[in-house]
């Protein structure tokens, strides 16, 4: 089973070129608002028409503006589970669920009751949607678009009208449910964790094209781009220069950098995530200093229940809090060691976990 | 005193037929029209809603030119026999002109108030556009499309205007009850004018009554914890 995209569509202010294909594996579309997410899971389902170009899920072209194709949505098998579950409020849970099942009454009956209890909805069969929460009323959407067994299943956002506890209980019956599930999946969101959890292989779309698509772990590890780094969370960024081979020097950060991949010439700048960087209390006294370790002063911080946010001044005391250099992210527990000890402390960017992007 | 029932009976059928008439065209036509956004559409808008802010003998009046021996169309249903001026159809035509448009702006507002996404989800869980319709967003849109029959059956019952124009004033044929009213007033029959009036206004207020809970129970479906009882479903 496969889906291949290559749509495009021309705005005043936007251009739309998006192209990729999808397995049997869940694919997650990462993108900010306005990036084409949604637009491009539309034109999959038949919600939206792009200018040119193809469509074809599992060896049936949905959409060919050179041959002149446009399936209407009703006819392409694809499953859409919407932002705001969309489900019918005049129709009871079984109906709701019934409503996409083309089939005789005892067989429609089998796969309502089996979708039922596949989302743990036993005994809400007769409710109608405005009776039930908002995990139950998602779970009956997803049942909804999953009883027709389509071939494809295209996720908008499906947690975002959820709140965490919810979120997460979802995304965990989603997950369980993906694994079995033999059709072409495509989520779209913004959520780094959420998608990176689900999805194994990645589209990165930035004002309407493709900016980088491979395995997760890839993408995330050494990002093709700036945009596709930001995109991916990451928050330190150092204008940088090619040294030697497996060195380089980082403008804004004022240090030289050892690096384990070799530093291509174009090299135009240096990153790291912000979990990344390590932060100890060692004393910046013991000189030489181990590579890539720098004496740093706290300019600014941000609790977070379970992970502080650190923002670090390098080599100098900041003189207010926006004066820093890095970001970094640990944990309460390492923060607790860190805190009453005296600045400044040493913060160490992993020659493994830095990355080098082209201008 | 001696009353004669029968514009009674001719009001009550031509309210009857021209509601139900312009329940059919209102929403078919609003149904079309949901969806299409040009200029064009906003003129098409403009021809269909004019009987609602033209006199009402303006409407008898053109619909008289149109429709008369000699008026276009009228000539040809001539060829075939077939009159539509100063008869009893022509009481069903002048009210449902003037009517329609009622119907169809209230049918075009509930229709779309509708979330677009769930006529998307109806059309990815393979709903043909004719299902869409008559599953999804008839039953979302019922209590507006109630609301303007409601207001075209009341309406229809008052028709004055075009309705003389068009159908004239011929006792036990085309007089309906606020023609009669009219002529006994002329005539200096108050007493006979006070009692149509007032079965007018006693029929008016019955039915917006009557429609206003229904509605309310129609729309319970959608207010948590206040179920109709009885409703079971399709399925299993």
């Amino acid at each position: 089973m496969s889906l291949e995209v290559d749509i495009e569509r021309q705005f005043p202010d936007f251009a739309l070129r998006v192209a990729f294909t999808a397995g049997s594996k869940p694919v997650g579309i990462l993108g900010a608002s306005g990036s084409g997410k949604t637009m491009t899971l539309r034109a999959v389902a038949g919600l939206y028409t792009p200018a040119r170009g193809r469509i074809a899920l599992d060896g049936h072209v949905l959409f060919d503006s050179a041959q002149g194709v446009n399936l209407p949505s009703r006819a392409r098998k694809v499953g859409l589970l919407f932002q705001h579950h969309a489900l019918f409020p005049h129709l009871t849970v079984q109906e709701n669920i019934a409503f996409g099942l083309r089939v005789q009454t005892a067989e429609r009956s089998r796969r309502v009751s089996e979708q039922i209890a596949a989302m743990h909805l036993s005994g809400l069969e007769q409710h109608y949607p405005t009776q039930l929460s908002g995990g139950q009323q998602q779970r009956v959407a997803l049942a909804r678009a999953l009883a027709p067994q389509p071939k494809a299943l295209l996720l908008d956002e499906p947690f975002s009208a959820l709140d965490t506890h919810l979120r997460s209980q979802l995304e965990r019956q989603l997950h369980e449910m993906l694994a079995g599930y033999k059709g072409v999946t495509l989520l779209v969101s913004h959520n780094l964790e959420e998608i990176y959890r689900l999805c194994e292989e990645l589209v990165v779309l930035d004002r309407g094209s493709v900016i980088a698509q491979g395995p997760r772990e890839e993408i995330f590890r050494c990002p093709p781009s700036r945009q596709v780094a930001l995109l991916t969370g990451c928050k330190n960024f150092s204008r940088a220069q090619a040294r030697e081979a497996h060195c380089v020097e980082a403008i804004d950060w004022k240090c030289m950098l050892r690096v384990e991949q070799e530093a291509p010439s174009a090299t135009a700048e240096v990153a790291i995530r912000a979990h990344h960087i390590g932060v100890s209390a060692g004393s910046a006294a013991a000189q030489p200093l181990p590579a890539n370790t720098f004496p740093c002063w706290l300019a600014a911080l941000s609790e977070a229940p379970f992970h502080v946010t650190l923002f670090l001044r390098m080599h100098a005391p900041a003189a207010d809090p926006s004066d820093c250099h890095l970001q970094v992210e640990i944990t309460q527990e390492q923060w607790a060691r860190v805190k009453s000890q005296p600045q400044p402390w040493l913060a160490h960017l992993d020659p493994q976990r830095l990355f080098l992007l082209p201008d | 005193m001696n009353l004669d029932l029968a514009p009674f009976w001719i009001s009550l059928k031509t309210t009857f037929v021209s509601t139900a008439l312009v329940l059919v065209l209102g929403v078919a036509a609003a149904s079309w029209r949901t969806g299409r956004q040009s200029r064009l559409w906003e003129l098409f808008d403009g021809v269909l809603l004019l009987p609602l802010v033209l006199p009402p003998t303006v409407v008898g009046f053109f619909l008289l030119v149109l429709l008369g021996r000699d008026g276009p169309l009228g000539s040809l249903l001539w060829r075939i026999s077939l009159s539509l001026v100063f008869n009893w159809p022509a009481t069903v035509i002048a009210a449902t002109v003037v009517t329609f448009p009622l119907m169809y702006l209230t049918a075009c507002g509930a229709l779309g108030q509708i979330d677009a996404s769930m006529l998307e989800a109806a059309r990815t869980l393979g709903a043909s556009e004719w299902e869409v319709l008559v599953r999804i967003a008839l039953p979302l849109a019922w209590p507006g499309v109630l609301a303007g029959t409601v207001l075209s059956f009341a309406r229809s019952l008052g028709e004055f205007g075009a309705t003389l124009m068009l159908a004239g004033n011929i006792p036990g044929r085309t007089e309906t009850i606020p023609v009669a009213i009219f002529f006994d007033m002329e005539s200096g029959d108050t007493r006979e004018a006070l009692l149509w009036a007032s079965i007018v206004l006693a029929v008016s207020l019955t039915v917006l009554v009557a429609m206003g809970a229904w509605t309310r129970y129609q729309r319970a479906y959608l207010v948590r914890d206040s179920m109709p009882v009885g409703r079971s479903a399709r399925v299993a």
